[in-house]
């Protein structure tokens, strides 16, 4: 059974924390397939994001993909993969 | 062959003004900046004045993007660089981007955030490090954090010398110009409020411990007791006289004349202390005789030592009393690599508006024999001024700024 | 006739080799310092592998007072120093001290000291507000690393300017590049040049384990820093310094000194990309080498080896490798590439100045220090990278490169003394 599961909602906010948001970037609005790269978000602002979901929700998941996920379904599927095993 | 060395804009952020004319405007009426920390909590310290940069909301200036990765010291720098292209009037991207260098002085990186993440790593383990600490403390951060937000593509550097590096920093962009830049961002912002950068700065024994902001830092005074360090300073745009001309520059503040560097011999050597040296070599380099220079930024340590051994240079060069000296320093305290520029910036509004401003607070001691302007502003054609600065150490830097030609 | 920059001392303390011979012996064999760190217990990260020199500071004449006040980096580089000073033979004592002046690169100053005194004051992090009652004198010292140059100048009596230069990963090589405008504009005759870090700490080691920059091949740490090679995934930490003396060609031939080389072109510049990111396409390294040879009044061709940043990232070396091309055209695929990082690891700023040491012995030498633990090519890094083992090969003129976070590019052009026609 999938214990936590990280959310869209969780994501927006550990990304504005972490990272900030783009001036031009709605994070209020439907991102789950906008690519990070035009929401604004490098690989740094990934690692970061990852690093605080791993701490918040004390998880683990393979951090090499998370770091090169392309969208937030795409690192919100690698997260709570991880949370499944 | 020697292209002048211009200065176009001035970006400030001081404890006692956001933005250069608040404070040029505050300076000129002797408002102080110092005041108890606020950033955290002081009591249980021997001393607890600084002079804090006050009403800077980081996200009012700057993208949010930024500010997860950035130390306070570097948000101020941001400001403080998009305002003096502002104020130059430069549009970086329409500008080559390989002619637009930045060089910036830096004293101990953003500290504050290196605290923070010292603390993550000892208290919480290594995985509570921020991604951002690899270059967010480090030195060279303002330099490139300004690079890439303007597009600069040109000459990178920074130096480090401590109180001397906004002058050094200055000293290099003009080297950068004459090698053909057109543009180079320069000069120093700083900052190190935080517990762990207080206690660094009180190991020197050179705080000042008193709790009152107008008797706390007294440079030139028998009561001379230590300093009080602040946070903040100012970039410059300096250019390329030609290029600045042709770009149709909007005002021009004054020229970089001249600059001279030199390190004290090693403590206990009874060989003279550097500053004077530094002071001629800068009047050498801009091809100027001391009677040619309307006033003195000095450094302004109030050590008595330090104080003793600046007046006594100031005094060798000029003779007794011979040019107006001043440190309005004392109402923003000494702010490691952002007060030289800062004095560089005081400076060329001198020059500008023909006044001088005061060095608040202090009563001169008998001892120098210096024409320190005290309390209010002096009314004086200013053509050219000398700024000083020495850093923790023996570093001594001297710039010499003149009137537009 | 402006004035032409001569090495004329060199002082090295690297991974595997204090002192210029043991150094030099190190490369020509090919042989790697990299190891499991041992400076303090590495199994909470991620990378645990560090190129770590076995360094006696009192063994090389420091006195107690000076290890106590010196962090590590200002220990390395004044024994670097003196060692300079010694091999160069120049009387310093018969010069003007306002006449020598002080360069010294550093990418993040005294980070061990400071960590150290942080866990003392903060006890271990625990306190927010940390007591000064425990902090050392001369903790200002590690604060601002201009303490470095400060020790340095005190170490040769040099009263001439002094200055750290800070730029990340290109520290070295911008230290020397300043060191070599001064000389060359008439500010100094004489120049202390070089750089030195020492960041084998939890807290560097922690920060580079958050943006996965250094490798994780814990298991083979001898063969952990693969620059150029298909299954490279992160650099190594290292540390060291490396100090030259700089003179004016005129003074120093008339003294009849040995010249190791001539500091022919360099150039800085910012990439105003990405701090930590780097452009796939090579094109700011490639503008710092094209200024670099221009300063130099040389063409790609004229360029014998190329003594790479080789970091041993995935992004670094692609580009990097695009870089060459781009600025060496055809020439950069018959052009000896190297990168020493194979060996000793990546010592942040020292790095930039210990490369520039490589360069000249390889001058000296006629001998091209070998990329070691590159087995396995990959298309996007396609030239010769020497690997395994050094070659001999007549080296008149030397590239070496660095990039830095903070977006630092930065190339610099050594050549043999009387060869360059500037």
């Amino acid at each position: 059974m999938i214990e936590f599961e990280v959310t869209i909602e969780d994501l927006k906010r550990i990304l504005q924390e972490g990272a900030g948001a783009d001036e031009n970037v709605d994070l209020g609005g439907d991102i789950l397939d906008t690519e990070f790269e035009k929401l604004g978000y490098d690989s740094l602002a990934l690692l970061e994001t990852a690093a605080r979901v791993t701490r918040e929700f004390d998880i683990t998941f393979d951090d090499d993909a998370a770091s090169v996920a392309v969208t937030p379904r795409g690192l919100l599927k690698v997260v709570n993969d991880g949370t499944s095993e | 062959m020697t292209t002048p060395v211009v200065v176009t804009g001035i970006g400030v952020l001081a404890p006692n003004g956001l933005g250069a004319a608040d404070y040029w405007a505050a300076t000129l009426k002797g408002h102080n900046g110092i005041g108890r920390i606020t950033r955290f909590d002081p009591s249980p310290y021997p001393a607890r004045l600084a002079g804090e940069v006050p009403g800077f909301v980081a996200r009012e200036h700057l993208p949010s993007r930024l500010i997860p990765q950035t130390d306070h010291m570097t948000r101020l720098a941001l400001v403080a660089a998009e305002w003096a292209l502002a104020d130059a009037g430069v549009r970086p991207d329409e500008l080559a981007e390989f002619e637009m260098g930045v060089i910036t002085a830096s004293a101990s990186g953003g500290f504050e955030f290196g605290q923070n993440e010292l603390r993550n790593l000892w208290s919480k383990g290594s995985r509570y490090v921020s991604a951002y600490q690899s270059f967010a403390w480090f030195y060279a951060v303002n330099t490139g954090q300004i690079s890439i937000r303007h597009g600069m593509r040109g000459p990178g550097s920074v130096v480090v010398s401590d109180q001397a590096g906004g002058l050094d920093a200055v000293g290099q962009a003009r080297r950068q110009i004459r090698n053909g830049s057109k543009l180079i961002v320069s000069g120093g912002v700083d900052g190190s409020i935080c517990p762990w950068g207080w206690v660094a700065h009180l190991a020197t024994g050179r705080l000042s411990t008193s709790d009152e902001p107008d008797r706390a830092y007294l440079p030139f005074d028998t009561e001379a007791r230590g300093h009080v360090p602040g946070e903040g300073g100012a970039l410059l745009i300096l250019e390329d006289a030609e290029a600045a001309r042709i770009r149709g520059a909007r005002s021009v503040y004054g020229e970089i004349a001249g600059y001279g560097a030199t390190f004290d011999p090693k403590p206990g050597s009874d060989r003279e202390r550097g500053p004077r040296r530094a002071i001629e070599l800068a009047l050498t380099d801009a091809a100027m005789e001391p009677g040619e220079i309307d006033v003195v930024f000095a450094d302004a340590a109030a050590m008595p030592e330090r104080d003793r051994i600046e007046a006594a240079a100031i005094t060798a060069v000029f003779g007794p009393r011979a040019v107006p000296v001043t440190a309005p320093k004392t109402m923003v305290g000494r702010l490691c690599s952002g007060a030289a520029s800062l004095d560089i910036a005081a400076a060329l509004l001198s020059i500008r508006d023909g006044v001088v401003p005061p060095t608040t607070n202090v009563s001169l001691s008998v001892e120098y024999e210096l024409d320190l302007v005290l309390t209010k502003p002096r009314a004086s054609v200013v053509r050219a001024a000398l700024v000083v600065a020495c850093g923790h150490g023996g570093f001594n830097s001297a710039v010499v700024v003149r009137a537009p030609r | 006739m402006r004035r032409r920059v001569v090495i004329t001392g060199v002082g090295v303390l690297a991974p595997g080799g204090v002192g210029v011979k043991e150094f030099w012996s190190l490369l020509s064999d090919g042989r790697t310092a990299t190891r499991t760190i041992t400076f303090f217990d590495p199994s909470p990260f991620r990378s645990r592998v560090a190129a770590e020199i076995d360094f006696a500071p009192a063994a090389h004449g420091l006195s107690q007072q000076e290890i106590r006040r010196m962090d590590r980096a200002a220990q390395l580089a004044v024994v670097a120093t003196r060692a300079a000073v010694g091999d160069s033979g120049v009387e310093l004592t018969e010069l003007d001290p306002c006449r020598v002046g002080t360069a010294i690169g550093s990418a993040v100053g005294a980070t061990m000291g400071l960590e150290e005194e942080y866990r003392v004051v903060s006890d271990d992090g625990r306190l927010e507000l940390v007591d000064h009652e425990y902090v050392v004198p001369h903790l200002y010292n590690h604060f601002v690393p201009s303490s470095f140059a400060a020790e340095i100048a005190w170490a040769v009596g040099a009263e001439g300017p002094a200055i750290v230069v800070s730029t990340g990963c290109t520290s070295g090589l911008d230290s020397v590049g300043h060191a070599c405008e001064l000389i060359r504009d008439g500010s100094v005759d004489v120049m202390i040049a070089g750089a030195t870090d020492a960041p084998i700490s939890p807290i560097t080691v922690a920060c580079f384990d958050a943006i996965k920059a250094t490798t994780p091949r814990n298991d083979d740490a001898e063969h952990a820093s693969r620059p150029f090679d298909g299954t490279r995934n992160g650099f190594v930490l290292g540390e060291g310094a490396a100090v030259f003396v700089l003179e004016d060609m005129d003074s120093a031939q008339r003294r009849n000194a040995h010249i190791y080389a001539e500091i022919a072109g360099f150039a800085a510049r910012c990439n105003a990309f990405h701090m930590t990111g780097l452009r796939p396409d090579g094109r700011e390294l490639a503008e710092a080498v094209r200024v670099a040879l221009d300063e130099a009044r040389m063409s790609a061709e004229d360029i014998d080896y190329v003594n790479a940043h080789g970091s041993g990232t995935k992004q670094n070396d692609r580009h990097e490798t695009a870089a060459f091309k781009r600025s060496l055209g055809e020439h950069a695929y018959r052009t000896p590439v190297s990168s020493i990082k194979s060996m000793i690891g990546h010592s942040l700023g020292a790095i930039g100045s210990i490369e520039i040491a490589a360069s000249v012995l390889a001058i000296e030498h006629n001998v091209v220090p070998p990329t070691a633990n590159l087995h396995t090519p990959e298309p996007e890094c396609d030239l010769d990278y020497v690997p395994i083992t050094a070659r001999e090969w007549h080296t008149d003129t030397v590239l070496t490169v660095g990039s830095g976070f903070g977006g630092f590019q930065s190339a610099m052009v050594l050549t043999r003394a009387g060869r360059s026609t500037s």
